[in-house]
């Protein structure tokens, strides 16, 4: 094509160089006045809503304010039943815990790379370090002289016991054969509540840390911290994870993620997060390859919004002709 | 008078290439076509504008650290101008962004002008969540309990730990930043290369050197 030959394609248009009128344009200009308006904007809005800052909730506070469930949570983690302790990839050796899109389980790939225990990590550990409560170290003599199986016994048995007592609480727990495993619950409460089991659940043996994983999947566990999240609306059945605490705008970008969660077959299905992922990895890439997508490529054409945008134009070329 | 040899350098290929693919009238026009009028064109400029307002503030809660803003007056400010200027970058993007769909922006050998924004948007996202996992407050303990599912739910929760705060805060301002920067300064360049997209069924007479104006 020659640079003088009127071009056939609407492809063929767009690469053509404009050879139309032109206007004055400061780009400059346009910048240093869209940088003042927003940094106004900006600390305006900040001046007159701030933002919110909801304190944490630390594995003190958790045990002081619901000492039931900090035991019923500490149980589970000690006979294996908790949220971490069955979690599969990449925290457990569980293979057939990790969710599924098809046949495919990708939780599965990259294998176990932050490994816990969660009676050793979450519990024993903790204890194991504790001096100078002669019950507690009497316990732990006890504990560690039984064979797994019998470990398992007596924490399954307290497990079950705490969940049929009322309010799930430890001083009202039927009698039974737990072990040492009542002393044991009771002295990591004490620590808890102390404050101490969160400085060591995040040291974990090392003087500088900066991984909370544990002492998170520890607290998140317990049911505790999901309930103060549900008073704020933020569950994930309450599109949660695209609001904020308080009154706040939250991740408002993410609501076609949390719009999934929301509906059947996700909301109801046992590996909807990778259900969910994957449906969005693939829109994601659906969203960058918009230009050679057929039929999505052509929408604006279809739906003439551009008529608007380019009304001046348009309305100028209709009464040139 | 012979033409100038063509430079062997790697420094004279490269600024014979910069030079030859941005001339400076192209890289900094002060005149653009006639149909580039409307409050839609406005929306790319306030992104980048808000994009620095985000730099910016979030450089000074950098200063003091992660923790400042808990405890000090000025560090909470800090701390909402760097929300509400992000919440502001977004809005514009997306705006900017359903702009440049119902333009089709990317006709003309332009899909990689489409490419590098739509990756811009995506790493935005992506800067943010992280973003709001190092508040070190309920926030974030929530934000990354929850998260953590659905990233070990594909596997990538094996390398990207959302409760390692460590690891978040470097994401969120060293690597996520440097990376969505330097996405939005090849995406300047290549709408600066290949010009502003021409209407929907722009008039031809528009595209022909001697029947224009």
């Amino acid at each position: 094509m020659t640079a003088t030959a009127v071009p056939v394609t609407a492809q063929q248009t767009a690469e053509q160089k404009w050879a139309g009128r032109y206007r004055e344009y400061d780009l400059v200009k346009e910048f240093v006045i869209a940088l003042l308006v927003v940094a106004v904007l900006t600390v305006g809005l900040a001046a007159i809503f701030s933002s919110p800052d909801e304190k944490q909730i630390d594995i003190s506070r958790w045990s002081s304010a619901a000492p039931n469930d900090f035991v019923a949570t500490a149980a589970t983690e000690l006979d294996g039943t908790s949220g971490t302790a069955t979690y599969g990839a990449p925290y457990t050796h569980d293979r057939s815990a990790a969710q599924k899109i098809g046949p495919f389980a990708p939780q599965n790939w990259l294998g176990v790379t932050h490994p816990i225990d969660s009676a050793t990590d979450f519990v024993i550990r903790s204890e194991e370090r504790r001096v100078g409560d002669a019950a507690l170290a009497t316990a732990l003599v006890q504990w560690r002289s039984a064979t797994p199986a019998q470990q398992l016994g007596w924490a399954s048995a307290y497990d079950a016991a705490l969940q049929k007592a009322p309010d799930n609480d430890p001083a009202k727990v039927a009698a039974g054969s737990y072990g040492p495993v009542p002393v044991m619950l009771s002295a990591l409460l004490r620590v808890a509540q102390s404050g101490g089991l969160d400085g060591q659940l995040l040291s974990q043996g090392h003087f500088f840390a900066t991984d909370y994983t544990k002492p998170l999947l520890f607290i998140a566990d317990g049911a505790y911290l999901e309930d103060q999240a549900r008073a704020q609306h933020l569950g994930g059945d309450q599109w949660g994870m695209m609001n904020e605490t308080g009154n706040y705008p939250g991740q408002a970008w993410l609501w076609l993620y949390t719009f999934w969660y929301q509906v059947k077959p996700f909301s109801t299905s046992g590996n909807a997060d990778a259900l969910v992922w994957g449906l969005m990895m693939l829109l994601t890439l659906g969203f960058i390859l918009v230009p050679f997508i057929p039929g999505i490529r052509s929408i604006p054409r279809w739906i003439p919004v551009h008529r608007l945008i380019w009304r001046d134009y348009y309305r100028h070329r209709a009464a040139a002709r | 008078m012979t033409a100038p040899a063509a430079p062997r350098s790697w420094t004279g290929i490269v600024r014979d290439r910069a030079v030859r693919s941005f001339p400076p009238e192209q890289l900094l026009p002060d005149k653009q076509p006639i149909y580039v009028a409307s409050w839609i064109y406005v929306f790319g400029v306030l992104t980048l504008a808000a994009f620095l307002v985000v730099l910016a503030s979030g450089g000074v809660l950098a200063i003091e650290g992660p923790q400042w803003w808990h405890t000090s007056t000025a560090g909470h400010f800090f701390n909402s101008l760097h929300l509400w200027s992000v919440e502001l970058f977004m809005a514009f993007m997306v705006i900017h962004l359903w702009g440049k769909f119902w333009m089709a922006a990317w006709r003309g050998r332009r899909a990689m002008t489409w490419i590098t924004g739509s990756l811009c948007f995506v790493g935005s996202i992506g800067t943010a969540f992280t973003g709001y996992l190092v508040q070190t407050n309920f926030d974030s303990q929530w934000i990354s309990t929850q998260a953590k599912d659905g990233l070990n739910s594909v596997g990538v929760g094996a390398v990207f730990n959302v409760t390692n705060f460590g690891q978040m805060l470097m994401w969120h301002i060293v690597l996520l930043p440097l990376v969505v920067g330097l996405v939005i300064v090849v995406h300047i360049l290549q709408v600066r290369r290949r010009g502003v997209v021409p209407p929907i069924d722009v008039d031809p007479v528009d595209l022909i050197p001697e029947q224009g104006q």
